[in-house]
């Protein structure tokens, strides 16, 4: 098998005594989808925060393309984000820009498009989300939830970013937008040849986007394979999240 | 009783001058970063006027939110402040058949002193409070993070532009703040005080002096400066929610209010003290 996009090992980050990651090692072939679950607070949001630069962790590798990132010079970590998408679980969206500003503020930043070229591509990015070119005008507080969340999209995707990172990105969306979201990503991967890592807690929309998964527990990769097998993987931990039952080994593992 | 609860009485007084001497190096230390990191983020925040990208638009932005909605509470301030100046002095002076001076007092203190003090409390209460509140929301909702990942240097787009803005925007404000303050002076002085109009403003420009405007607006400058920095510092290191930017905003404001007291007095040596 070729070289990975991006290989994780030994990852590790204590925030104040709390050993959140304890040892991740992930590995993401190029041109393809990993999903990565794990219960509220393990850790999975401070994962991609690390691969961005913007949590440094206390151990650990992070590669992209075979280089180590955490040990580049400021200006080739630089070099090396401005091809990374990220979606922000909360979206985080500039509240003193208007939404086309928020969608093509990288592509402007980088002088790729001039002020005037941007509402229309903007326009034709947020139509790939499902939203109306009008909305381009609005200001993300006038959206709702939903639809910040899909602006967050169409500003992460809107660069065509080699890698891109979803933090939650169907959470707060209807059924039928979720779906169509999830084709989203899936396009990026496939037609665009992006490499997508998300984070879900969505077992349909992770079985739908995902080529892999990995599931991190008590700061650890206990589990990784295709994303198909979710729900009867047979790692019993693995199976009782995927099928959202109460009782199981995780809460076993947790009483311990 | 247990013996370390006897014990405990004996060591006390050496203790608590012990803890006494251990807080004040604490605090002593805990000043010296907090002062050392701020000052190396003023540093950085400088550092990107020299290098593109040139956020122009938002200098604009920031230079119109400072001088243009601060203007109203500036002016206000200015010429009720010059028209105190003008009774006061004149009770004062009155007792030494001096009332002439009046015009004097009020055009050196206002162009010296009250002038860019006055107006850097009340921009440090408007600006600082809403860099801080804005800039520590950014913080606490990911959008800083967000930046970054949209290749963007958060210091050079959020810091830089809003230090440039009150520096430049500051002296602009006190320049109205000298005019209308010699006008609310000029006002008691002809309506109530019995001075001729022509003979207030002559004697105004008499003791007018090109060096006592400029070094009020160099304190402008400085005072701009610092209510711009002390507004991006707290907001940017928010942490926590609501309350971690309701905190931020308190201390931008206080900070700076301190700071310029503090540096108007030293600034002051520097011109005066001769
Ligand atoms: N900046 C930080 N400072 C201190 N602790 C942090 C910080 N960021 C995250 N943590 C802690 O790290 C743990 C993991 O947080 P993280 O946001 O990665 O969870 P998550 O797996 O994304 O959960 P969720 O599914 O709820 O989003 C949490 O316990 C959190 O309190
Ligand atoms: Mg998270």
């Amino acid at each position: 098998m070729s070289e990975p996009k991006i290989r994780i090992r030994g990852l590790k980050k204590n925030f104040a005594g709390k050993q959140v990651l304890d040892g991740v090692d992930i590995d993401v072939p190029a041109r393809s989808s990993m999903v990565i679950l794990g219960g509220s607070g393990s850790g999975k949001s401070v994962t991609i925060k690390c691969l961005l630069g913007l949590i440094t962790p206390d151990a650990g590798t992070i590669e992209i393309d075979g280089r180590n990132i955490l040990a580049l010079p400021a200006r080739e970590r630089e070099a090396v984000n401005d091809r990374i998408g990220m979606l922000f679980q909360n979206g985080a969206l500039f509240d003193s820009l208007p939404v086309w500003e928020n969608v093509c503020f990288k592509l402007l930043a980088q002088n790729r498009i001039t002020r005037a070229k941007a509402r229309d591509k903007a326009a034709e990015v947020l139509a790939q989300v499902g939203l109306a070119a009008s909305v381009g005008d609005l200001s993300p507080g006038e959206l709702s939830g939903g639809m910040q969340k899909r602006v967050a999209l169409a500003r992460a995707i809107a660069a065509t970013p080699d890698i891109i990172l979803f933090d939650e990105p169907t959470t707060g969306l209807d059924p039928i937008m979720g779906a169509v979201i999830d084709g989203l990503i899936r396009d990026c991967v496939q037609k665009l040849g992006a490499t997508a890592v998300s984070i879900t807690h969505d077992m349909a929309s992770a079985r739908r986007i995902g080529d892999e998964a990995a599931m991190l527990f008590k700061g650890r990769i206990i589990w990784n394979g295709p994303a198909a097998e979710l729900g009867h993987t047979g790692n019993a931990m693995v199976d009782q999240f995927a099928n959202g039952e109460r009782e199981g080994p995780i809460q076993m593992e947790l009483r311990r | 009783m247990s013996a370390a609860a006897e014990a405990a009485p004996r060591r006390k007084p050496l203790d608590i001058v012990l803890d006494g001497v251990a807080a004040i190096g604490r605090s002593a230390i805990g000043m010296a970063r907090g002062v050392g990191a701020v000052a190396l983020f003023a540093v950085e925040g400088v550092s990107h006027l020299a290098r593109p990208p040139f956020y122009g638009r938002l200098v604009l932005r920031h230079f119109i939110e400072i001088a243009y909605f601060s203007l109203p509470v500036v002016a206000l301030t200015a010429i009720f402040t010059g028209m105190v100046l003008a009774l006061q002095s004149y009770t004062g002076f009155a007792r030494f058949n001096a009332e002439g001076a009046v015009a004097n007092v009020v055009v050196l203190s206002i162009t010296r002193e009250l002038g860019p003090v006055l107006a850097g409390l009340m921009v440090a209460g408007r600006i600082g409070a809403a860099f801080a509140a804005e800039i520590g929301t950014m913080r606490v909702t990911d959008q800083i993070d967000a930046l970054t990942t949209l290749s963007t240097n958060p210091q050079k787009y959020l810091v830089t532009p809003r230090l440039l803005a009150g520096t430049l925007a500051m002296p602009l404000l006190v320049i109205v703040a000298d005019v209308l303050g010699v006008m609310g002076g000029w006002i008691i002085g002809t309506a109530k005080l019995g001075f001729s109009s022509l003979t207030y403003l002559k004697a105004t420009m008499d003791f007018l002096q090109f060096s006592d405007v400029m070094s009020g607006l160099v304190k402008a400058a400085v005072f701009g400066f610092i209510i711009a920095l002390m507004g991006c510092w707290c907001g940017y290191n928010s942490r926590g929610g609501a309350q971690g930017v309701g905190g931020a905003t308190t201390s931008a404001v206080v900070t700076s209010s301190i700071l310029i007291l503090a540096l108007d007095y030293v600034l002051t040596e520097l011109f005066f003290a001769r």
